[in-house]
C-alpha cells in the first residue's frame, strides 16, 4: 500500500448540469403532474416503472428514492419520522417508508415545500415482506386512492421451479394492466409499454456498465456522485431522456478513464459497500477523502437500478438489453410482459440472488482494498446474510468491516461510531490521514 | 394419562417425542418454520412434520449469523438448530412468510448439517385469483420432492388420509375452542395453547385421540379457579406458555387468540376437491391471513374482531416479537378497531425472554382497569 499522497487530475462531470436538470425536473413534475394532465403513480421504485406507460403521460413517485432524499435533510426527515411514529409506525420499521409516510401525514412535499402530491393510484411490487406491499396499502388507506400490487419471488435460496413462478408474476401483471385501465378510464397502449420497456432495459444495462467502469484506477466516479445520479438511473429509467443521459455519461466516464481523471484526487485506498449509505451522513465520504479513500461503488445500486452479468468464473461484466441477447422481439403486450418477467427473473436482483458471490465479484472487479459493509438497521431485507457475506469476502482475501446505522433515520446513526469503525479499519489497512495540502 | 398432561409432556419433551416417533415408525421427521408449510403433504408422505420453535433461553451464538435487527423468534429458532437440538431432523421446510424467518431458513441450510431443505414460494398476494393455481403447482412439486425423499410415491389415498386426519384435528380443536365461549371456560388459555402447540409437534392421529378424550371430559371438568377477566391474545409468533400461565394467575383467562400457535394455525379445514393439491392450496390461500399476506384489502382485522365478539372478550393483549415489521403494520389498526368497539387493549413487545416483572405491573394495571370498567 502506498503511503505517500497520490495526486490525480480531477474535475466535476461535464454532464452534471444535465443530470441536475433531469433530477430537478422529475421531482417538479411530480408536484405539477395534475396541472400538466399527467397521471401520478406511486409505488416501490424497484418496481418496473415502464408498466404505467401504456396509459400515456405519467410520472412515478418512487417511495425509496423519495425516502432517501428526505433522509439527507434531517430538518425535514425528523419531523416526518415523528409524524409517522405518531400514527403508530415504529422506529424499527423501514426508514424510507417512514420518511415517505411522514411527509404524507404532514401534507408536505420535500422538493417544493408545497402540499404532498396525492397520487392517482399506487402500483407496487411485493418482495421484501417488511415494507412494499404494506407500505402502499397504508397510502391507499390514508389517501383513499386505488392500489394494486404484484407479488414476486424475489430473493435468495429458491429451490428452482422457475417457469411456474414466472407465469404467476406475468399473470398478475396482465391483471395489473387491466386494473390500471379500469381505475383511470384510459385505454392502455401496448406500443407505449414496449417503448418504455426498451428504455427501461437499456438504461439498466447502461447504468450497470457505468458502475463497472469504475474498475479503473483512479476511479472516474465516486459513490457520492453515483448516489446523486441515482434518481435518473432509478426513477427515469423508463424514459428516453435517461437512455440519452446514460449514453452521454458512459462516454464521458470512458474519456475520464482515458485521461486519468479521478473522482477523488487523493485516491490511494479504494473501498466499496453493499448497501445505500446513511443518507444523513454523506459527509463521511468527504471526511474519508482526507485519508485518500475513494468509495468506488455499492453493490445494491449496481444491480437494483442497473443490470450486470455475474459469470460462473466469478467475474462480472456489463449486461446487454434483450434485443442484443437474441430474445424474441416485443410486438404485443404478451411479448412485452413475458420479456419483462424474463428480465426480472434473470436479473441479479431477481430470483436467485447470491449476495456473497456478487460482493466478492464486485470487490475484485473494482480493485478494492477493502469492503465496508453497512448493517443498515432501516431495512431488514438488505441485511439478510450479511455475516455470511463478510465470511465470503474474507475467504476471498478481501479485508472487510461492518459498520452500523440507519440509511434513513439520522437519529439512529452514531456518526462518531461510524467513523471510528471505518477509521480503525483503515488503520488496519495501513491508511492514515493525509497531511494537509 | 390426562390429555392435557399428555400435551404438556409432548411440549416439554418435544425432541424426545420426535425421536421416539422416528424409532417407532421408521419414518422421517421434517421441521417447518412457518404455519404456511402444508403439513398434510408431509404427513401424506409418511413423515412427521414438526414446527420448529425457540427455547426462550438467552444465547448469543446467532449473532454470527443473523443481525440483531431481526426478530427474537427467528434468532431463537436458529439457535436451536445451531445447538444441535434438532439433529434428528431429516429435512427442513419453509414457506415464504417474512424476511426475518427466511434468514433462519437460509442460515440453517448453510450452517446446520441437514440433507433435505425446501423453500416453498407461498404467495403473499393470496387475494389474487392466480395464487391458488400457482400454489397448486408449487404443492405438487413439493409432494414429488417428498416422494423422492421418502423413496415411495405419495398416492391419492395417502393424501386423502392426511387430509382427513388434519381436518379432524382442526375440527376437534375448533370444538374445544367453542367450549371456551362459556362463562366459565373449562380449559385455560395456557392449556389451550399447549394443546395447539402439541398439535404442531405430534402425529396428528395421536393428537386426535387425545382431543376426542378431552372433548368427552371437558363438560364434566371441575374448574377450580375464577375466570376473571376474559382476555384475547393477538399477535405474531407466540409459544410462550409460561407467560400465558402467569397472566392467568392474575385473575384472568385467555378465552381465545389470534396468533401462530392458535387460531391462525388451525382455524380452517380443507374443502375436498378432485385435485387434492388444489384443495390443500385453497386452504392455505383462504386461511386467516398473516399480516404480510393481507393486501390489497385488509381482511385480518374483521376476523380478529369477530372472534373477540363471539368469545365475549373484555380485553385484548396485543403483542409482537420485537422488530417484527409485518405485525407492526397491524398494531395501530388493531388498536383502533378494538377501541371503536369498546374493547381495551394492552400492547406488549416480546423478546426471547419475557421481562415478567415489568409486564406484570402493566398487566395488573390493565386488569384493574378492566374490572373498573365492568363495575
Ligand atoms: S425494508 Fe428495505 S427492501 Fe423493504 S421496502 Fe424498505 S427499503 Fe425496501
Ligand atoms: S414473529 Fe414476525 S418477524 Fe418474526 S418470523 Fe414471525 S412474522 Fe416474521
Amino acid at each position: 500500500m502506498m503511503t505517500t499522497k497520490a495526486k490525480y487530475k480531477t474535475k466535476p462531470l461535464d454532464c452534471w448540469p444535465k443530470a441536475k436538470e433531469l433530477v430537478i425536473e422529475h421531482y417538479k413534475e411530480i408536484a405539477t403532474a395534475k396541472e400538466d394532465g399527467k397521471i401520478l403513480v406511486s409505488g416501490c421504485a424497484a418496481s418496473c416503472l415502464a408498466l404505467p406507460a401504456g396509459l400515456g403521460d405519467f410520472v412515478y413517485l418512487g417511495g425509496e428514492p423519495y425516502g432517501a432524499m428526505v433522509a439527507h435533510d434531517p430538518s425535514f426527515s425528523v419531523p416526518a419520522m415523528e409524524a409517522a411514529e405518531a400514527k403508530g409506525f415504529s422506529r424499527d420499521m423501514c426508514g424510507y417508508m417512514r420518511n415517505y409516510l411522514g411527509s404524507m401525514f404532514l401534507d408536505k412535499y420535500y422538493f417544493t415545500g408545497g402540499p404532498w402530491p396525492k397520487a392517482d393510484f399506487c402500483f407496487g411490487r411485493s418482495f421484501c415482506d417488511a415494507g412494499h406491499a404494506s407500505w402502499y396499502r397504508a397510502v391507499h388507506e390514508y389517501e383513499g386512492i386505488p392500489y394494486f400490487c404484484y407479488d414476486e419471488p424475489q430473493g435468495f435460496s429458491w429451490d428452482g421451479r422457475l417457469e411456474q413462478k414466472k407465469e404467476y408474476v406475468a399473470a398478475q401483471l396482465f391483471d395489473g394492466i387491466e386494473w390500471m385501465e379500469k381505475v383511470t378510464g384510459r385505454t392502455y397502449d401496448d406500443e407505449k409499454l414496449i417503448d418504455a420497456l426498451k428504455n427501461f432495459f437499456r438504461t439498466e444495462a447502461l447504468w450497470g456498465e457505468i458502475c463497472l467502469l469504475n474498475a479503473a484506477v483512479p476511479a472516474p466516479l465516486d459513490l457520492k456522485t453515483m448516489l446523486a445520479l441515482m434518481p435518473i438511473s432509478m426513477l427515469r429509467r423508463n424514459e428516453k431522456c435517461a437512455v440519452d443521459f446514460m449514453l452521454e455519461l458512459r462516454d464521458e466516464v470512458n474519456d475520464r478513464i482515458a485521461e486519468g481523471i479521478a473522482a477523488v484526487a487523493t485516491e490511494r485506498c479504494r473501498l466499496a459497500t453493499n448497501a445505500p449509505p446513511p443518507w444523513s451522513f454523506l459527509k463521511m465520504f468527504r471526511h474519508l477523502e482526507t485519508f485518500g479513500v475513494c468509495f468506488v461503488g455499492t453493490l445494491v445500486y449496481t444491480i437494483n437500478s442497473g443490470e450486470v452479468k455475474f459469470l460462473e468464473d466469478g467475474t462480472v461484466v456489463p449486461a446487454v438489453p434483450p434485443e442484443e441477447r437474441g430474445w424474441p422481439a416485443m410486438k404485443t403486450r404478451e411479448d412485452a410482459i413475458n420479456t419483462l418477467v424474463r428480465w426480472l427473473f434473470e436479473h441479479p436482483f431477481g430470483f436467485a440472488v447470491d449476495w456473497d458471490g456478487y460482493l466478492v465479484s464486485v470487490a475484485k472487479h473494482w480493485n478494492v482494498d477493502g469492503m465496508a459493509l453497512f448493517l443498515n438497521r432501516g431495512c431488514p431485507l438488505m441485511n439478510t446474510g450479511l455475516q455470511d457475506s463478510k465470511r465470503a469476502l474474507q475467504k476471498a482475501g478481501v479485508p472487510v468491516t461492518i459498520y452500523e446505522g440507519n440509511f434513513a433515520d439520522c437519529r439512529d446513526v452514531d456518526e462518531t461510531l461510524v467513523l471510528d469503525r471505518v477509521e480503525a479499519f483503515l488503520e488496519g489497512l495501513g491508511i492514515s490521514k493525509l497531511p494537509e495540502s | 394419562m390426562d390429555p392435557i398432561e399428555s400435551f404438556q409432556k409432548v411440549v416439554a419433551d418435544r425432541h424426545q417425542y420426535a425421536k421416539d416417533w422416528k424409532q417407532r415408525t421408521g419414518g422421517k421427521v421434517i421441521g417447518g418454520l412457518c404455519t404456511y408449510v402444508p403439513e398434510e403433504i408431509i404427513y401424506a408422505a409418511g413423515m412427521l412434520p414438526v414446527r420448529i420453535l425457540g427455547s426462550h433461553e438467552t444465547h448469543d451464538m446467532t449473532d454470527a449469523y443473523i443481525s440483531s435487527i431481526y426478530c427474537p423468534f427467528c434468532r431463537d429458532a436458529l439457535a436451536q438448530g445451531l445447538l444441535g437440538r434438532y439433529d434428528y431432523l431429516d429435512g427442513l421446510v419453509h414457506a415464504r412468510s417474512c424476511v426475518h424467518i427466511r434468514n433462519t431458513f437460509v442460515n440453517w441450510k448453510n450452517h446446520v448439517p441437514i440433507d433435505f431443505t425446501y423453500l416453498l414460494f407461498m404467495p403473499a398476494h393470496v387475494q389474487s385469483r392466480h395464487s391458488k393455481p400457482f400454489l397448486t403447482e408449487e404443492f405438487a412439486d413439493f409432494r414429488d420432492a417428498l416422494a423422492q425423499l421418502a423413496g415411495k410415491s405419495v398416492s391419492q389415498d395417502d393424501l386423502d388420509n392426511a387430509i382427513e386426519v388434519y381436518n379432524t384435528n382442526r375440527r376437534l380443536m375448533n370444538q374445544i375452542y367453542e367450549m371456551r365461549k362459556a362463562d366459565t371456560p373449562p380449559i385455560t388459555g395456557a392449556e389451550a395453547m399447549e394443546m395447539v402447540i402439541a398439535s404442531q409437534l405430534m402425529d396428528k392421529a395421536e393428537h386426535n385421540k387425545l382431543l376426542e378424550q378431552l372433548i368427552a371430559e371437558l363438560p364434566n371438568r371441575s374448574v377450580e379457579r375464577e375466570t376473571g377477566s376474559r382476555l384475547m391474545l393477538v399477535g405474531s409468533e407466540m409459544d410462550d406458555i409460561n407467560f400465558v400461565r402467569l397472566v392467568e394467575e392474575l385473575d384472568a383467562t385467555f378465552v381465545v387468540d389470534e396468533h401462530c400457535s392458535g387460531t391462525r394455525y388451525f382455524w380452517t379445514e380443507i374443502v375436498p376437491e378432485d385435485n387434492r393439491m388444489a384443495a390443500i392450496a385453497a386452504r392455505y390461500i383462504d386461511r386467516p391471513a398473516c399480516p404480510p399476506k393481507d393486501w390489497p384489502e385488509r381482511r385480518r382485522l374483521s376476523f380478529v374482531l369477530k372472534l373477540a365478539q363471539e368469545y365475549n372478550v373484555e380485553g385484548v393483549i396485543l403483542f409482537q416479537q420485537k422488530f417484527c415489521d409485518p405485525h407492526e403494520f397491524d398494531i395501530p389498526p388493531l388498536q383502533q378497531i378494538f377501541a371503536d368497539n369498546n374493547i381495551p387493549t394492552l400492547f406488549l413487545e416480546f423478546d426471547v425472554t419475557v421481562p415478567w416483572g415489568q409486564f406484570r405491573t402493566r398487566i395488573e394495571a390493565f386488569l384493574e382497569m378492566l374490572m373498573f370498567e365492568m363495575v
